[in-house]
């Protein structure tokens, strides 16, 4: 039942102060006054309590269980993290700047922490999420080549057909001609044929390492030498980045301008959705171009710098999502040079042990050593039993767990994309190889147990085909 | 028996004995050296050698084989203990300086209002705080009913037909509604009202940049309105979009029935909203808008220095497949049971790729849930209170400053927000303020040179008759 359902009139949920002040009139035309009141509901607190407490109980988590997401990094949220953003949650954005030093003090140290981590030169915080990141690093690019000279040739971005969806759809809102290129035989860039789309015209080439498929672009020296070579500009696709702390960093293999997803490696809840925070970072010869304001040291001390004449400007207002940035800086204190190192060595061996043990009954694509996520591909599965990974998908949730990320990357078709992070215990790991395991026997045994799932979640299959066809956008009595 | 046999002989047996000894108590070691083990990491050293054999491997290292080591480790310190960290987290958020909500008068987009208790506790759920993404719709069902309870309460509040289910914030919710404009009617001429917030401006200038849009700013009149003459002498046959803040930055109301007077009908009419106001204020909607858009933060949010917040998106059904955002939907279950989903998803980057409305993916899910909290409590009443209070307030000050010869800049009517002529130095004075605990009214002279020492003034439910008797003496000062 929605809370509009549970609306009786003239019931309250809040209760304001006696009102002091003397009744100044109003002097507002009729017609700009509201008339009807607006339908919100009118139910007491403790409807209001009831209500969001029940649609929680709706509503699977990491804090319920595994949730194994490919490309989500869906780690586990400390605790702590959440205590510390409260501490600077009642401050404005337009505050005196000597009355928020302790916020401004954050973000250049941890500015500073984020550059050594991507070994970048400097960065800006100010993007909302990764694909906001992504467009702001696009349209930095952008400024660089106008600046150059060279916008009205460099007309292309490179991206691989296994890049997330973002990448094309930031590209083409930066003003630039996307060209897709097909992965090679062995999952990664096909050097040949991006060798074949080189040249002069190319702005930017937007890679994720390791790739969608889990697996890491050995090449990537190559890679980086041949776009430098034609002058393009080389992006990090920041998504994977759990895979690779404290061995390597984007920066050292070559890549330009690198985004990072604050609520994947560093730990802050998803928050069904969002708020994110993806801070761009970029090597010297880009500086100039960042959004303003950005952090600068001096005296040990961080100052905020509006002067870049160069600037794109600004993607988001005031200084982004400030609060996510405080949960990755206490997670990033906690965890300090070892601990990120160790965090991305269990989040690959947990996803090496997962593939070892499903491979006995599920074909893996690419089936090698990978880094933090692997695919599976149901292809010959769905021809052998027609029960389908969106099928095996739903059967999981039957089983109290979370599904996999399915049908992506596009270029496996039945994709079940499966990225366990480091804070899953093997314990919680073979629970579910154990149920992935009775999945396939029961697809064999009983398929349409596994097609007509899930059985026993707060609702069963949805009918979204009828839901986008003839919409409906909100409540009506 | 070899020495070395003795001694771990010897240990093995302390072992067993003193467990409960203080040489065990306290863990010194993990101050200088590598943590092995982590409290959000479980894997045992027992584990992670049975993973390694099951994987067929010797080592961690056997998983990097691929990757250049360019690295050993980052330069950053060692991480921490909980408590440790919290102490240097909490040392930072002491250099703030924290004002008591009353008495804040400073408002330019982001508002202290008064948050109920059971908004953060109900948000703190971590059902709702650690879910993804509601891509299994049968698990997340309490994140697709609330975000189409939040639609409904947005289109609600603007008298629109459909909303999204957020965007990172008002100024960029802003910039989307100009690409939008441009998808609707395929014109790029944009005139914008100099009176919306500059941060807005800015980016949405650094959005459209790339698309070849042309945004043209419209000053506003001795009333503080966007000049209607100039308006009109503007709009032609290339014009895509009209944009308008409803109130606008100096705190005037907008007269949105005149505007849409001289608005033709195929150019595109967006106001950007406050959406208190709307409690009190006449709904866009009934005048003509197709998009309205604005900042959420005041509907039951901490003002975060800035961030997380929230942007609104509303238009009406016939534009709803060139909007950007995730949009829910309700629909049934294959047993008839009333159930949400994702729908119209082709407009979005996971699906279209380079041809989707936007490359949003992440967006302010988890700050939706606190508005659609704030606004189930406060109800109708609660929320036209609220907002009443604040435009009383704003009244009252208004005319005890007048009568401190603190005169008005504009005659336009306006709503919790109004601008002042202030002395020379009332930038020093502004900054003295801080010392009486007062976040005052802002300096605006940087951003509208034109208008010389002036300063916006904002004034809520929160603030007091004491505190704005404090602030009426300390101005005069």
């Amino acid at each position: 039942m929605t809370i509009f359902e549970k609306s009786v009139k003239n019931r309250k949920g809040y209760e304001l102060p006696l009102y002091e002040l003397p009744d100044t009139g109003c002097n507002l035309p009729e017609h700009l006054m509201r008339k009807e009141a607006p339908a919100l509901p009118e139910v007491s607190e403790v409807d209001v309590v009831r209500h969001y407490t029940e649609l929680a109980h709706k509503n699977y988590s990491v804090d319920r269980g595994f949730y194994p997401l490919g490309s989500c990094t869906m780690k586990y949220n400390p605790k702590v993290n959440e205590d510390m953003a409260a501490l600077f949650s009642n401050l404005h954005p337009f505050q005196p700047r000597e009355t928020i030093q302790g916020a401004v003090n954050l973000m250049g140290h941890l500015k500073e922490l984020l550059c050594e981590i991507t070994g970048t030169d400097d960065m800006t915080l100010q993007p909302a999420a990764g694909a906001h990141g992504e467009l702001t690093g696009l349209l930095i690019a952008r400024a660089y080549f106008e600046d150059k000279g060279e916008l009205d040739k460099r007309r292309k971005v490179i991206v691989p057909d296994s890049a997330h969806g973002t990448n094309p759809a930031s590209a083409s809102m930066a003003g630039f001609d996307v060209v897709e290129i097909k992965s090679g035989s062995d999952g990664c860039v096909n050097l040949e044929e991006l060798k074949a789309h080189l040249d002069d015209t190319v702005a930017v080439i937007m890679l994720t390492n390791p790739n969608t498929l889990g697996l890491f672009e050995r090449d990537i020296l190559k890679i980086s030498q041949m776009a430098h070579e034609v002058g393009a500009v080389l992006y990090y696709d920041g998504a994977n980045l759990n895979a690779i702390m404290g061995r390597t960093r984007p920066g050292d293999m070559g890549f330009d301008i690198v985004h990072l997803n604050l609520h994947k490696t560093f730990s802050t809840p998803h928050g069904m959705g969002g708020p994110g925070s993806g801070p761009i970072g970029v090597k010297a010869h880009l500086a100039q171009f960042l959004p303003t304001p950005v952090l600068r040291k001096s005296d040990d001390k961080y100052d905020l710098d509006y002067n870049l004449p160069k600037s794109i400007g600004m993607v988001r207002s005031f200084y982004g999502n400030f609060g996510v940035m405080v949960k990755a800086y206490t997670y990033i204190l906690t965890m300090g040079n070892s601990g990120l190192k160790h965090v991305s060595e269990m989040a690959v061996l947990n996803a090496n042990y997962l593939r070892k043990k499903l491979s006995s009954k599920y074909k893996i694509a690419y089936d090698r050593i990978c880094m933090h996520e692997f695919v599976v591909d149901n292809e010959e599965f769905v021809k052998k039993t027609q029960v389908k990974s969106l099928d095996v998908a739903k059967r999981l949730l039957d089983y109290g767990l979370h599904a996999p990320t399915v049908y992506f990357p596009l270029i496996v078709h039945e994709a079940m994309m499966i990225e366990p992070t480091e804070t899953e215990s093997k314990q919680s790991l073979d629970t579910f190889i154990n149920a992935m395991e009775k999945i396939y026997n029961e697809a064999i045994e009983n398929p349409e147990i596994v097609k007509s799932a899930p059985h026993v979640t707060p609702v069963r299959r949805l009918d979204d085909i009828t839901a986008t066809k003839s919409p409906i956008f909100r409540f009506k009595k | 028996m070899a020495v070395s046999d003795q001694k771990s002989e010897k240990s093995k047996k302390s072992n067993v004995k003193n467990w409960n000894t203080l040489e065990n108590v306290f863990e010194r070691a993990m101050l200088k050296g590598v943590k092995k083990m982590h409290r959000y990491v479980p894997h045992t050293e027992e584990e992670i050698q049975e993973m390694l054999r099951e994987i067929g491997i010797n080592s961690i290292d056997d998983l990097f084989l691929d990757v250049p080591k360019t690295i050993d480790g980052y330069n950053i310190p060692e991480g921490k203990d909980e408590f440790t960290v919290k102490k240097a987290v909490e040392k930072l958020a002491k250099m703030n300086i924290e004002f008591d909500p009353e008495n804040v008068f400073l408002g330019a987009g982001i508002y202290y209002h008064y948050i109920p208790s059971a908004v953060k506790h109900l948000a703190s759920n971590p059902n709702f705080l650690t879910a993804y993404t509601p891509y299994q719709a049968e698990v997340s069902q309490g994140t697709l009913q609330m975000l189409f309870e939040f639609q409904t309460m947005m289109c609600e509040l603007t008298g629109m037909q459909v909303s999204n289910s957020s965007m990172y914030d008002g100024a960029s919710a802003f910039a989307e509604s100009l690409l939008m404009a441009m998808r609707i009617n395929g014109k790029k001429k944009m005139l914008v009202a100099r009176t919306i917030n500059a941060e807005y401006r800015t980016v949405a200038k650094t959005y459209t940049k790339p698309s070849g849009i042309e945004v043209e700013e419209i000053n506003y009149d001795r009333s503080g309105r966007i000049d209607i003459q100039e308006l009109t002498a503007k709009i032609d046959g290339n014009t895509s979009a009209v944009a308008v803040a409803y109130p606008n930055f100096f705190g005037i109301v907008e007269d949105l029935r005149a505007l849409r007077e001289v608005i033709p009908q195929d150019v595109v009419f967006i106001v950007v909203a406050e959406p208190v106001s709307l409690a009190m204020l006449e709904a866009p909607g009934k005048f003509g808008a197709d998009i309205v858009v604005g900042e959420g933060q005041a509907l039951g949010v901490t003002p975060n220095l800035g961030g997380p917040g929230i942007g609104f998106f509303t238009t009406l059904e016939k534009h709803v497949r060139k909007m950007p955002g995730r949009i829910i939907g309700q629909t049934k279950d294959v047993d008839g049971k009333t159930g949400y989903v994702m729908i119209l998803q082709t407009r979005e980057q996971h699906i279209r790729r380079e041809k989707a409305t936007s490359n949003i993916c992440s967006n302010q899910a988890y700050i939706a849930l606190i508005n659609a909290i704030y606004l189930s409590l406060m109800g109708p009443q609660g929320l036209k209170e609220v907002a009443w209070r604040s435009y009383n307030n704003a009244h009252y000050l208004a005319k005890e400053l007048e009568n401190r010869k603190f005169d008005r800049l504009f005659d336009g009517e306006f709503f919790n927000e109004f601008t002042i002529k202030v002395p020379v130095n009332y930038r020093d004075k502004w900054h003295e303020m801080v010392k009486d605990g007062i976040l005052g009214p802002i300096p605006i002279d940087r951003v509208y040179k034109e208008l010389g020492p002036s300063a916006l003034v904002c004034t809520t439910e929160v603030n007091t008759k004491e505190s704005i008797q404090r602030l009426i003496e300390v101005m005069s000062k």
